[in-house]
């Protein structure tokens, strides 16, 4: 650009000035508020105002100044920007709210104790401020980690192998189609509907209808989990360049090893969100969990026997059905800092699946 | 087609000779690996038949039970509400959360500096991954009573629209607000799949069109949208899916009544919500119904996912396996 | 370096899943074990399913009766009424918690896994029904029955109406719009409040009793106890009707009954559940109530739940037997039954109640 200072001229001529940005921006909040004040004033129209000025007045001038092109290009632009300032705010204060309500309730005692023995007369002591929050959510977050991670396992395999079949070995044939087709119906499956089921496949397989432990909820939720590994994991194949695998069958490299050491690696990263997201939709479910694993204050270590509690079901019933009716803000504040455990817990999960993904994943140029 | 169908025969004999040459693989586990794939999809088939006879069997006393003993007098009349109000509430969200969430996947793939978008795909990624249950207790305790106001001025201003008819809701738990918190809670999934799809644009593609004096959004309009349109359908989808099934966030942010075509005021009633709300004190022919509805609720979203598989096949030339 | 980066994360993740397990307890309250003197020989697991309105009083019962039986379990999970009763009858459950007492098309059903002479109710938790209200300077409302079934179908729309005022004489009643709040969710306090509605308010109340709010008379709904409260609580103006011991600061109607406006209190909730008829036609020592609605008696508060734990009157073993019949009977106790109060605010059985329920408790007995 140095050398060119003579043409510089031709450049820079019809570009709007680097002020102009800032400008109307701050002319779009100082309207914003005039016009909000009109209607009555509240921060939310205000920004609302401010944004549309913003969003509408900016590209016009920048249009104006630069030609029409670079005008829809500004608009495209402080849209995108906009979406993105518009979508942080009720996704900041769900972590905000999370937060400064679950901090309070964490202790040593809530991480390490069960629910065995507390009453609500124990929470009544608690709310008279004679104790500190005695009871806690080890049992629950046992159940949890346990039930996720059995359903993960039935289902990542299934879900994972289904879409490569799909993908790679399908040749459009009714079966093929057959099974697409039959994986969007399991997208639908209310969750509750998959509780029943699993809890009456197992009723009838083990001619005993109160079986209910661990490994039926987390078979209930494979069943809402597997769908949506399958569907994700299929998109995330596909969208994998025919001339990676065209390259590597060149080499004389079999199908399978393909697969395995090309189409996958190739896709780990969008595989590995897509089954963090299939985890986060079943690992908050409530009501299926309720009729395969039961309710239980106290721990249990074995997925196989006996029934087992989760951090979903314990927030529910410590919200609906508090331990001592009287004082329950104490039950509420389980309630909360068991749900920032919850978060806590599957943001571990997604920092995990991302190391695996990042392990397996080719260097790509982005 | 004629690629992917026929697999190359490895010269396995030679793999000892040369060790310049890859790992090619057992022939032999060729055929294992495509066996087990395939009876991986088998299986699910089998699930779903066995899901499907399930939800058929139990629902099926509340086609030949006496008008009198169902809930609303017929079946049709008990559904007619639900459907509205799941439409309604599924369809809010996605008004919602598509445009916003295709607009922040692609301020994160296109926009945003490098540095930066790492940590936000991250943050949304963790976000799509906040079980439902906190974000509708969110929704009541946080977004409802905020909300109240924005809809006085709503009656206020556009009452003369049959969707905006006051006196508002004074709790805020109406099917508006509802809606609202499904489209956040659908934000994250559309934005996290779109992301890894914009992500995937070929490079070269861009960099031609930037090349050729496009700008940015030119760019985008002309090599990313092709590229992503059946990515972007098949996540609206999925969001779509999540959406319709939803059942805690609705459950806890609406208060639920009989139809009202006014989005502000209190009523209406989504079927997963219905089902989570009866199901615990449901017997014998009440349970049957609820069956039925979760029956109803299964095919609604089956033609969601239908239409959207028409939609994605319409478009498969751009898909980079086929 | 990439399975390095693997068996990093996974050892990290097993180090974490190894301290975790290392360090639970299921100590939460701090009780010292060592105070085994009084210990049973009862031994075994109980599962029991049934109605999430017992579970603040199940709590406080399984925490007493472990203390004294450290051998035995008891599990108990809220999945509603009508799950446990099913479950009962599946025999997924060996007892059930139940709002409603068995229908005696159950009743036969129940001779299928509970021996030939079916399953029996006893009434194990009463609680008091509040019709509570959201009046800033209205300490004391009285309500008969017509009045509160107009003021729930929104025939009355303000506070200081005619109807109202009527029977509050010296009360300032304000000229608040009334906000109806009712639950969202099927339970059994809506099926009592509306019972008695039906059968208390002179034909004022059109609907039959039922666990769903009837959709023609709308009002502000709200999932469960906690949520009606809260709803109501946050709205001025606003009535509702919840377990007692939920309503916290609220408002309490003192409800007509008999000749006189009876305050709501543990006692005079017993009083009612103890002059109600028995259901009959069952299992002889069942007792199933029929609530009287409109009692005669002095200071009997007629708008009350009673919750039965419905158990069989036979089981396979001995243990289970010993089980039930130990656990049924901590329960019914003067200690069970104050356990109870104390954590869940219910009323106590009365004395004649208890001897009655210890009738059915022992009718419990081994197959074969």
């Amino acid at each position: 650009m140095s050398s060119a200072a003579v043409t510089s001229s031709r450049f820079t001529s019809g570009q709007a000035p680097k002020w102009l940005t800032p400008a109307v921006g701050l002319a779009a909040i100082i309207l914003g508020a005039a016009l909000s004040a009109l209607i009555g004033f509240s921060v939310a129209t205000w920004a609302l105002f401010a944004g549309l000025i913003f969003v509408i007045a900016g590209p016009i001038l920048i249009g104006i100044i630069e030609g029409r092109r670079k005008g829809s290009d500004a608009f495209a632009r402080f849209l995108v920007y906009g979406t993105f300032l518009i979508a942080l705010i009720p996704l900041v204060s769900v972590l905000w709210t999370v937060l400064s309500k679950g901090i309070p309730g964490l202790s040593g005692n809530l991480l390490t104790t069960s629910m065995n023995g507390v009453t609500g007369v124990v929470d009544n002591k608690t709310a008279a401020g004679d104790q500190p929050i005695l009871g806690g959510i080890y049992h629950a977050i046992i159940g949890t980690l346990e039930i996720t991670a059995l359903a993960t396992i039935i289902s990542v395999p299934i879900g994972l192998l289904t879409a490569i079949y799909l993908v790679e070995y399908a040749t459009g044939g009714p079966l093929s189609r057959a099974i697409t087709f039959f994986v969007d119906v399991m997208t639908g499956i209310p969750s509750i509907v998959a509780g029943l089921f699993a809890a009456s496949f197992f009723a009838f397989a083990t001619g005993s209808p109160s079986t209910r432990t661990g490994f039926v909820a987390a078979v209930a939720l494979s069943v809402l989990m597997v769908p949506t590994v399958v569907r994700n994991a299929e998109e995330m194949l596909r969208i994998v360049p025919n001339e990676l695998r065209e390259a590597s069958y060149a080499l004389g490299v079999r199908k399978w090893r393909t697969i395995m050491k090309v189409v996958i690696p190739t896709a780990i990263s969008g595989i590995a969100s897509g089954v963090t997201l299939a985890i986060a939709r079943v690992i908050g479910e409530t009501a299926p969990i309720l009729v395969t694993a039961g309710f239980v204050n106290s721990i249990n270590f074995n997925a196989f026997s006996g029934w087992m509690a989760t951090l979903p079901t314990y927030i529910y019933y410590q919200i609906m059905t508090p331990t001592s009716p009287t004082s329950p803000q104490v039950s509420e504040t389980r309630a909360w800092a068991a749900a920032l455990i919850l978060i806590l817990i599957v943001m571990l999960l997604n920092l995990t699946a991302r190391a695996i993904a990042k392990a397996f994943a080719p260097k790509t140029g982005r | 087609m004629s690629i992917t169908s026929d697999s190359p025969n490895g010269p396995s004999t030679r793999r000892n000779s040369s060790k310049e040459l890859p790992d090619v693989g057992n022939p032999a586990a060729d055929k294992i690996f495509s066996g087990i794939s395939l009876s991986a999809g088998i299986l699910i088939l089998v699930v779903l038949a066995a899901v499907a006879i399930f939800l058929v069997a139990q629902a099926l006393p509340v086609f030949s039970a006496n008008a009198e003993e169902l809930t609303a007098g017929s079946f049709l009349k008990y559904i007619w509400p639900l459907t509205i109000g799941t439409l309604i509430a599924s369809a809010i969200a996605l008004l919602i959360a598509t445009p916003v969430g295709i607009g922040v996947a692609l301020y994160i793939s296109h926009y945003a500096p490098r540095r930066f978008a790492k940590t936000i795909g991250y943050i949304i990624d963790l976000l799509a991954a906040i079980p439902s249950v906190i974000f509708g207790a969110w929704g009541a305790a946080v977004l409802a009573p905020k909300i109240v106001p924005f809809y006085d001025w709503l009656a206020a201003y556009f009452g003369w629209l049959p969707i905006f008819v006051g006196p508002a809701s004074q709790t805020g738990k109406t099917i508006l607000t509802a809606g609202i918190v499904l489209g956040i809670m659908i934000l994250p999934i559309i934005t996290s799949m779109c992301r890894e799809i914009f992500i995937q644009t070929p490079k070269l593609q861009e960099e031609a069109a930037l090349g050729l004096g496009a700008t940015r959004w030119e760019m985008v309009k002309m090599t990313v949208f092709p590229f992503a349109r059946t990515g972007i359908v098949s996540s609206v989808m999925l969001a779509l899916g999540r959406a319709l099934g939803e059942t805690m966030a609705v459950t806890l942010v609406l208060a639920s009544g009989p139809l009202n075509a006014s989005l502000i005021q209190s009523g209406n009633q989504t079927f997963a919500s219905e089902i989570a709300l009866n199901f615990p004190e449901a017997y014998g022919l009440r349970m049957s119904e609820l069956i039925a509805a979760g029956l109803v609720l299964f095919v609604i979203t089956l033609i969601v996912n239908v239409i959207a598989r028409m939609i994605t096949s319409r478009y498969k030339e751009f898909s980079g396996a086929n | 370096m990439k399975t390095k980066a693997f068996a990093g994360a996974g050892s990290l993740a097993l180090i974490g899943m190894l301290a975790l397990s290392a360090c639970g307890s299921d100590n939460a309250t701090g009780t010292s074990t060592g105070d085994k003197a009084s210990d049973s020989n009862i031994s075994g697991s109980l599962k029991g399913i049934g109605a999430s309105s017992q579970k603040a009083a199940i709590d406080a019962w399984e925490a007493g009766f472990t203390s004294s039986n450290s051998k035995a379990t008891v599990n108990y999970s809220p999945d509603g009424s009508g799950a446990g009763r099913k479950a009962l009858l599946a025999g997924g459950a060996q007892f059930a918690g139940s709002d409603a007492h068995l229908s005696s098309d159950e009743y036969e059903q129940s001779k299928e896994k509970c021996g030939p002479e079916g399953a029996i109710d006893i009434p194990v938790y009463i609680s008091p029904i509040a019709i509570a209200y959201n009046l800033p300077g209205v300490d004391s409302l009285n309500l008969d029955g017509e009045t509160i079934a107009k003021i729930f179908k929104g025939d009355i729309k303000k506070w200081n109406d005619d109807a109202i005022k009527k029977q509050n004489d010296g009360v300032d009643l304000p000229d608040t719009n009334i906000t109806v709040v009712h639950r969202s969710d099927d339970s059994g306090t809506t099926e009592n409040f509306t019972e008695y509605l039906a059968k208390a308010s002179n034909g004022a109340w059109d609907k039959e009793a039922d666990g769903n709010w009837p959709s023609d008379y709308a009002g502000e709904s709200n999932k469960g106890t906690s949520g009606v409260v809260s709803t109501t609580t946050s709205t001025e103006g606003a009535i509702t009707y919840a377990d007692a011991s939920a309503v916290g600061d609220l408002g309490k109607v003192k409800v007509k009954s008999g000749e006189e406006y009876v305050e709501l209190s543990p006692e005079a909730a017993a009083k009612t559940v103890e002059v109600s008829e028995k259901v009959g036609g069952m299992h002889a020592n069942d007792m199933s109530l029929d609530i009287n609605r409109t009692p005669e008696e002095a200071g009997a508060y007629p708008v009350v739940l009673v919750s039965y734990h419905i158990v069989c009157s036979q089981y396979d073993n001995q243990e289970t037997v010993d089980l039930v019949k130990a656990y049924e009977n901590y329960v019914i106790s003067e200690d069970g039954q104050k356990t109870a109060a104390d954590s869940a605010h219910s009323a106590p059985l009365t004395d004649t109640l208890r001897e009655d329920a210890k009738k059915a408790i022992d009718a419990v007995k081994v197959a074969g």
